[in-house]
Formats: C-alpha cells, structure tokens, sequence
C-alpha cells in the first residue's frame, strides 16, 4: 500500500516512523468513519448568500444538534435560476443533492417531471413523519399543491411584493413621508415632486415582470394567463397584454424617460440602491426585510403595493420564493432524514423565527399566530403588511399563483421586452404583444415535451 | 517540389497518424455526432423522457426573429473585437519594437492582461461600469453622460466588446511584436537610405511581411471571438438588454445551460457548425492566397 513511498528520509524523519504515522492515521480515520457511518448525510442545494445565507446556516446547525441521526449538509449553487439548473443537470448525471431549492417559477417545471422528485405526502407517509399540510397557510400551499389536493413541495420561503420608502428622502421632497400611496396615481404625483427637488432616483423595482405583471394581475383580479393561469392545465396562454396592463407599463416607461424612475437591473438590483439611500420609493419583495434593516442608515416605512383606483379596491398579491423538493432515486434511510428535517423546518418556532428575521411570510398559521402575540408587528410596524395584502380577500382564479412551463425563460423573454419599454425603444402594446407571442410559443414547447 | 516518403506496408503510417485520429473523434466527431442527433429530438430538462421531432427544433429557431438578428450580432461583435484588438495590439507593437531602454518592462507589462481568464475580465470591466458602485460610470455621470449598460443596448455592447478585446491585445501584441522583429534590419534600412518615409517604409515592406502573421491571428480572433467570448457576455450582460449582446455561442450555452432546452441548443450547434465550417473554407481559400509567406 505504501509501496509508491519510495523516499528514505523526510524531514527528519524516518521511513519506518513514517509508516507508523501513516498507519495510525489511517486506523484513526477508519474508526472516526465508522461513527460518521451511523449518522445519515443529505444534501441541501439552495440559493441563498449574504444575511439569508446565515439565517438558513443557523437553521441547519440547530436541526443538527438537535438530534444524533442525521447530518445536514448546506450547499449555495448561485441565484435561483443557477439552482435549478445545478439541480436538473446533477439529475441528469445521477449526482443530485436530496433536497433542491426551487423558486416558484420553476414549480410548473417540476411538476411536469414526475418521477425526478418524491411527492411531499408520500415522502412524510412513507418516513413515517406526522405533517400537517393544513397547518400552512393556504395561499402559500396552493401554490405547491395539485388540484386534488396533494402537496408536491414544502414551502420554504415566501414573500409578495410591497412598496418602500425612503421617509428621509420624501421629507427632503417636500413630501409628508406618511402620505397616502394606495395608488399608482398617488404615487406618480409623488414622484413628480420629487423630480421637482431634484431627487436622483424617485422610483426604483427589483423582480419586474413578478411586481408588474404577475402581481398586478392577481392584484387586479384579472388573467395574466388563460386556463386559471395555468392550474387548470398544460395548454394555457398568456394574456397579459391587456389594456389595464398597458397602461400600468407604459406609465412605467414614460416614468423612464423622464428620469423618475430609474431601471438598474432584472432581478434585485434596485435594492443596492434603495438601501445605499439613493431610492426613494422601491417596489420589492416584502423580504428585502432582512436586508434594508440591517443597511439602512435612514428612516424607512413599508405600505401596500399600490394599485389603479379606477378598478375596485385591491383583490390579493401572489407569491414569490421557493419551496423544497425531495428529489428522487435516494435510499429509505436519507429519504428518512429529509423527511425529518423538512418537518423540523416547519416546526412553530424555525417558521415564527424565519418570519421575524427576513420578512418573508409566516407559512404556518401558528407562526403567524405566534409572532402577532409576541407583539413582533407592534414593535416593527409594517412588517405585518405582506401577510395581510396576501390574505386580504377570498383567492380568485387569478389570484391564486401561475402554473407556467419553461416560466423561467418566459420571464427572461418579459425581461427583455420591457428593457425596449423603459429605453424608449418599444411601446408597452409593442412589447406586451411580443412578449405573449413569443411566451406562447415556448408554452407549446413545454405542453409538447410534457404531455 | 514536394518531399515524399514511401513506407513499406501499412501498419507503420497507420500509428503514427492514429493518436491525431483518435484525438479528432474524441473531441471533434463523436460530440458533433451528438449535436446533430440530439437537435432531431426534443427532451424534457431532466432527461425523464424525449421525442423525436424531425427538423422541428430548426423550424422552431429559424422562425425566431432574435435567432436571425443574433447573427448579425455575431457579426458586428466579432468584427469589432478582432478588427481593434489587431489594430491596437499592431500599433503597439510597433511603438515596442522602437524601444532602445526599458523594451523588456513594457512588454511585460503590455502581455499581463493575457493571463487573465475571459470571466474574470469581464467582472473586472463590470465592477468599473457598475451604475452602482462603477468608477468609470461615475465619472462618465460627472461629466453628463448617462451611462446604463443594463437599459442601454449599445452601451451594453460596447462594454462587452471592450472586455473581450482588452485580452486579446496582448496577444495580437506579442505575434505582432514577433513579426516585427523577424523583419531583417537591412530591409528597412536600406530603404530608408533610398528616402522612403516611415508610413512608406511601414505600408510597403512591413505590413506585407507581416501579412502571414496578420492572416493567423485574423483566424484566430474570429475563432476567439466567436467562441470564447461568452464567458465574458455571461457575466457583464448575460445577453442582454433586450438580447442585444446575445452572439451565437451565447445562445448555444443559455439555452442549453441555462434554459435547459437541449434540443433547440443542438440544433444551434449545428447551424453554428456549418456556419464554421463556410469561414473557415472562405478564410483560406479567398484570403490566404494574398498572403505571402
């Protein structure tokens, strides 16, 4: 074995003494295997850095202290998207983690891929785990459920989309920072006087296409695609380029051109500048919590999202996040422990704790519950905000969530078109319009491989 | 006159070729025979189940009018980054090879930026562009210029030009310079004696002499150009804005790799294959015949 050690003398020291070492390690290390053997390992592939990263790194140790059977182990595999490509490319080559996160978006793809993942219920019945898909909030599982009723993934992280603002900023506008900005109406008059005292960047917003499109739908009660959005099955369209639509973007684009609204990126971006105190109202996720209170070196205040007055008051915001899906072709005994540490992270305490922490919403109505006796909104005012726009009223079939195949590419396609919208480039009919056609025709794609 | 060797039998000559044979299959037709299998079939991402679908992944790219205009992105992008990087890296060289003191220390200094991988390049440029904490964007805003390569399409294609062609001076430098310096000094001199100019004496004698040099690297720029640059447009642009910096090799990779279409990604493959193949048989049928070695 130590044949290839063909060197007399190292450092001082002898070959023989050398060997001995060797061999002592060597036993050492087998011993030291023979008690991590007993101990079960699984892999968790996620897309979190920074803040969250740290807050998800806490919730691992913490599971794996708490009991002696199973190790966690937590890997960053880029954004999102580069996540779930991580995840389908390791899959395709037999090398996937147990445990993938997968945003929203991707939900319809995976869905379609039945027999690449183990189904939530039947991964906790066949564990043995009890799990209470009731206990989550409906309108968060809904998302993650198949219309029988059978839970596909748990949710893990979950916010909506809300406005921000920078009071400091609206003070040195003129502006009475706890103005009322229910709707986009109020708000462009905002940022008119803020252009006025020659505020850099009025308005700002990270994730476009899921703050203007998808959520102004749901937000509008009206079809961002045909077949409730995509529930209801694989051969749905995009509608999306309605006139209430047009309008709302092609008030975006005019906002561009005329410097109030400033356009830094397709995903979150923005927030860089909203908590470097250079934006003055933000539309982002309500989980841009976590970050904005920890950066902010100014008075912030978080309001609704707003809406167009001309239709009536506000139906619901939709979801944005991830869910974990227990991916497929794993032993009993590591489907085991993902069973068990997926009903850990659903425990009272992790959810009450994740929900304080990042703003993301309470996916159990006993951490919601929780947090509200504690008198976490009371201390932190705006924090409760996110819940209540989501629950505010009875879930429509265009406000329950999308179900869209090859949605990731869709959103890079409404990505692109409305960059043409804000250069000027595009008008909002124009670049809607192509948008749903050439979304479609990746929908026909996604219907043709998936039948 | 050429030289020919005559071997008895044929077992000999069959060795000697077959490590390069071996090495072209593996890495040249075995993948291409892939490529071109795969873009007859359209799978689902995780590989679970696929169909045949004919010449449908093809119907379903030449109908897109972003493919079609990607080639002429491809076009303008290559252009750009071969024709400045030569032309930089050939006037530098120049000024070098003029050096009497310190030639050692600018040369150095003028190959570093070779050594640096494309991706990182591209961080590099992206961090000085950066609208947020950019210094060059600062600079450019100080003085009014609004720069927003993420909205901006031509900026954004600027940029990735820059970044792509910044390495690539050090290298056109260094064969540049080697060209340069392979020119016998009594060439020159005597026909600077007869009073020719420097412009005279670079346009007649140097720049033909460097012609074979000139025709190298027009190959290999074009071939950088179009396929190692996209490490450099994944991180500064990722195609965008609104697929203005998507070259074809972009294409090939995000829709591959990011979007997981592997069809439509082996479809693009071959057309790009093809499309390789008529340069190169252009490249050296037409141009090279105006190369003198």
């Amino acid at each position: 074995m130590l044949a290839f050690l063909k060197i007399k003398k190292i450092g001082g020291i002898k070959m023989k003494q050398l060997k001995a070492l060797i061999c002592s390690i060597a036993l050492f290390a087998m011993f030291a295997g023979t008690a991590a053997q007993a101990k079960t390992e699984i892999q968790w592939w996620h897309a979190f850095g920074g803040r969250l990263g740290e807050l998800l790194n806490e919730q691992v140790e913490k599971f794996n202290a708490s009991q002696d059977k199973y190790t966690v182990v937590h890997t960053r595999k880029g954004n999102y998207s580069e996540t779930l490509n991580a995840g389908i490319a390791a899959f395709r080559a037999g090398q996937h983690p147990n445990i993938l996160m997968v945003f929203e978006v991707g939900t319809a793809s995976l869905m379609a891929a039945k027999g690449a993942y183990v189904p939530m219920y039947q991964l906790m019945k066949d564990a043995g785990q009890k799990f209470n898909p009731k206990g989550f909030v409906s309108a968060v599982s809904g998302y993650y459920t198949t219309t029988d009723g059978k839970m596909l993934s748990m949710p893990y992280n979950s916010s909506t989309p809300v406005l921000w603002v920078n009071k400091d900023l609206m003070k040195k506008a003129g502006l009475d920072p706890e103005m009322d900005l229910s709707t986009w109406k109020k708000v462009g008059n905002a940022l008119d006087a803020a252009k006025a005292k020659g505020i850099d960047m009025p308005f700002c917003t990270c994730w476009h296409s899921w703050v203007h499109l998808e959520n102004f739908s749901a937000y509008h009660n009206i079809p961002f695609a045909t077949k409730a959005n995509g529930f209801a099955g694989l051969d749905t369209e995009l509608a999306f380029n309605s006139p209430v639509h047009i309008k709302h973007i092609q008030t975006l684009g005019k906002w561009a051109q005329e410097g109030k609204f400033k356009y830094m990126g397709r995903r979150n971006e923005a927030g860089k500048n909203f908590r470097a105190g250079e934006c003055m109202l933000m539309t982002e996720s309500s989980a841009g919590y976590a970050g904005i209170k920890k950066q902010a070196k100014f008075e912030f205040g978080i309001r609704h999202l707003p809406y167009y007055g001309a239709t009536e008051a506000p139906q619901n915001t939709i979801i944005g996040g991830s869910s974990l899906w227990a991916l497929s072709g794993k032993s009993k005994e590591e489907n085991k422990a993902t069973a068990a540490f997926l009903a850990f992270l659903s425990t009272t305490d992790i959810q009450a704790k994740w929900h304080q922490d990042t703003g993301y919403l309470g996916v159990t109505t006993a951490a919601a519950k929780k947090t509200k006796s504690s008198g976490f909104y009371k201390k932190n005012p705006g924090t409760d905000l996110a819940g209540i726009q989501m629950m505010r009223n009875k879930v429509t079939q265009n406000s329950k969530g999308l179900r869209l195949g090859s949605f990731d590419q869709i959103r890079g396609i409404i990505d692109e078109e409305m960059e043409g919208v804000y250069s000027g480039k595009k008008t909002a009919q124009v670049a809607l319009d192509s948008a749903v056609r050439r979304g479609n025709v990746l929908l026909r794609r996604f219907e043709r491989a998936n039948k | 006159m050429e030289k020919r060797v005559f071997f008895k039998g044929w077992m000999l000559p069959a060795m000697l070729v077959a490590p390069q044979l071996i090495i072209s299959f593996i890495f040249f037709f075995y993948p291409s025979g892939q490529a071109i299998w795969n873009s007859l079939f359209l799978p689902d991402p995780f590989g679970l189940k696929t169909e045949f679908v004919g010449l449908d992944n093809f119907r379903f790219l030449l109908s897109d009018p972003y493919y079609l205009a990607s080639f002429k992105t491809t076009i303008f992008f290559s252009t750009a980054v071969s024709v400045s990087s030569m032309a930089i890296g050939l006037y530098l060289a120049a000024l070098a090879d003029r050096l009497i003191k310190g030639a050692g220390v600018y040369q150095t200094l003028l190959i570093w930026p070779y050594a640096i991988a494309p991706a990182i390049a591209g961080v590099l440029w992206l961090f000085m562009f950066n609208g947020n904490i950019g210094l060059a964007s600062y600079y450019l805003k100080a003085l009014g210029y609004e720069w927003n390569h993420t909205l901006k399409g031509d900026q954004a294609m600027f940029l990735v030009i820059l970044a792509s062609s910044w390495g690539r001076i050090s290298y056109n430098f260094l064969f540049f310079l080697a060209g340069l310096q392979a020119i016998p000094k009594s060439i020159i001199e005597a026909a600077a004696i007869d009073g020719a100019s420097f412009w005279k004496r670079f346009g007649t004698i140097v720049i033909p002499l460097l012609s074979p040099i000139t025709f190298f690297l027009l190959v290999v720029n074009i071939v950088y150009a179009f396929f190692d640059t996209f490490g450099v447009i994944h991180t500064i642009t990722s195609g965008g804005p609104e697929q203005s910096t998507t070259i074809l090799v972009y294409k090939v990779f995000s829709d591959g790799f990011v979007s997981q279409d592997l069809g439509s990604s082996a479809a693009q493959s071959v057309i790009l294959l093809v499309l390789v193949g008529i340069l190169t048989v252009i490249q050296f049928k037409y141009i090279e015949r105006k190369v003198h070695y």
